[in-house]
């Protein structure tokens, strides 16, 4: 992890420096500024597909997504204020609306980032009206379920599965609210023949939406601890 | 007259989990009760939900006419009104009807009537409503209390930032689910 030219910015008025090929939300947390994100994952290639970690950019009229913008010289940016929070709080509560979240039925229910970033952002109720959705459930792997009712389109399984596993078993069809991510060819996963069954795509899902199965509610806990691991293994070789 | 804190508890479409956790304040309960009266709830005998009151904490969602009147009565006779569990803050268990079709969903519960099985029952139970509300989409809310059900510590929290008159936008979300 060398090379690029280095490049000075501040951010939350201290100063940083930055490599050109990194993020602003790499450098904010080499600072130990806190940028709350949903949809990232250290050793997958960052989409932006959540919004959770919009920044304010001097200059730049609307919010911009800090884990795949990049710094630039003199670059001002700040993390955090009234109308960031409240951004966050609205992008958060459309993803809630638009699924169908019954957290006390869930298996992940106590260990799921999407409701610890509820817990963070203050989102204690929907102020939005919810939409109750009818979407599927595939319980068609032998090891495995989706729930797409709790599904918030963030990409991970997909990158996951693509990136790491070389799979590339998960893809997202549709637009709008009828995105959903599908297997293979939009087949039940349990018959989608490029499943090798080695289960990254359920640790990395930050939801209940994939999980083992046999799972109580509360009883489902992720681990993505290899995911680094792996990603810096590969870059030294 | 005393100068005690008048609070009142109700039940709509819950499962009775949240006054369960109420009443897991325990002993400190009893340290509150020189300073709260408790003059309304499932847990004491009172018919008419009274005047006055302080503090209302209302679990379960609306789902039916009968709770959404009963909210309405609660709020008019009440300062301050709690949303306490999941189901008043979200809808919860009850509300996962509500991406199904109603009567479907009653006919596979208590069967089609003449098929030698009752049917779904037609008196005694108010009607459900078309979908099932969280309370805030009833009534105003003054504070949300989510949990399923909310620990015991968070109806202290409550409790004491009420009888001290404290902001309840401060109050800090303890746990979903
Ligand atoms: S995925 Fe998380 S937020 Fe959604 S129901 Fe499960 S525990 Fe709750
Ligand atoms: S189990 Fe592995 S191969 Fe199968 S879909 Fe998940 S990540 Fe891809
Ligand atoms: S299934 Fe999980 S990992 Fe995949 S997009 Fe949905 S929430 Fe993200």
């Amino acid at each position: 992890m060398s090379g690029g030219r280095v490049i000075t910015l501040t951010i939350d008025d201290r100063d940083c420096g930055a490599r050109e090929e990194q993020t602003i939300l790499e450098v904010a947390r080499e600072n130990g500024i806190f940028i709350p994100t949903l949809c990232h994952l250290g050793g997958l290639h960052p989409v932006g597909a959540c919004r959770i970690c919009i920044v304010d950019v001097e200059g730049i009229a609307r919010p911009q997504p800090a884990c795949v913008t990049r710094p630039v010289e003199g670059m001002r940016v700040a993390t955090d204020s009234p109308g960031l929070r409240r951004q966050r709080r609205l992008i958060l509560e459309l993803m809630l609306a638009e699924g169908n979240h019954v957290c006390s039925v869930c298996v992940v229910n106590g260990h799921c980032e999407l409701q610890e970033l509820a817990l963070q952002l203050g989102v204690d109720h929907l102020e939005l009206p919810a939409l109750y959705p009818r979407r599927e459930v595939d319980a068609s792997h032998p090891r495995f379920s989706l729930d797409r009712n709790r599904c918030v389109l963030c990409t991970r399984c997909v990158r996951v599965c693509s990136e790491i596993e070389g799979a590339h078993t998960w893809d997202v069809m549709g637009r709008g609210l009828a995105s959903t991510v599908i297997s293979d060819l939009n087949q039940p996963w349990g018959e989608a023949e490029s499943c090798t069954t080695c289960g990254k795509c359920v640790q990395v899902c930050p939801t209940g939406a994939l999980f083992d199965k046999g799972k109580a509610p509360g009883e489902m806990r992720k681990r993505h601890s290899f995911l680094p691991l792996l990603t810096a293994m590969r870059e030294e070789e | 007259m005393t100068n005690k804190k008048r609070i009142a508890t109700c039940w709509l479409d819950g499962c009775s989990g949240c006054h369960m956790s109420f009443l897991d304040m325990d002993e400190l309960l009893l340290e509150l009760g020189d300073r709260l009266e408790l003059v309304y709830s499932p847990l004491v005998d009172r018919k008419e939900f009274p005047d006055g009151v302080d503090l209302a904490l209302l679990e379960g969602a609306v789902s039916t006419r009968d709770d959404a009147a009963k909210a309405r009565l609660v709020r008019s006779r009440s300062r301050l009104v709690a949303a306490v569990g999941d189901c008043a803050v979200t809808g919860n268990v009850p509300g996962m009807r509500n991406r199904l079709d109603n009567g479907e969903l009653l006919e596979l519960v208590y069967g089609r009537p003449g098929d030698d099985q009752p049917g779904p029952p037609t008196v005694d139970v108010p009607p459900l409503l078309p979908q099932c509300l969280p309370l805030h989409r009833e009534i105003e809310v003054d504070v949300f209390l989510p949990g399923c059900p909310p620990p015991a510590s968070g109806f202290v929290r409550l409790l004491e930032a009420v009888l001290e008159g404290r902001d309840l936008t401060e109050l800090p979300t303890l746990k979903f689910g």
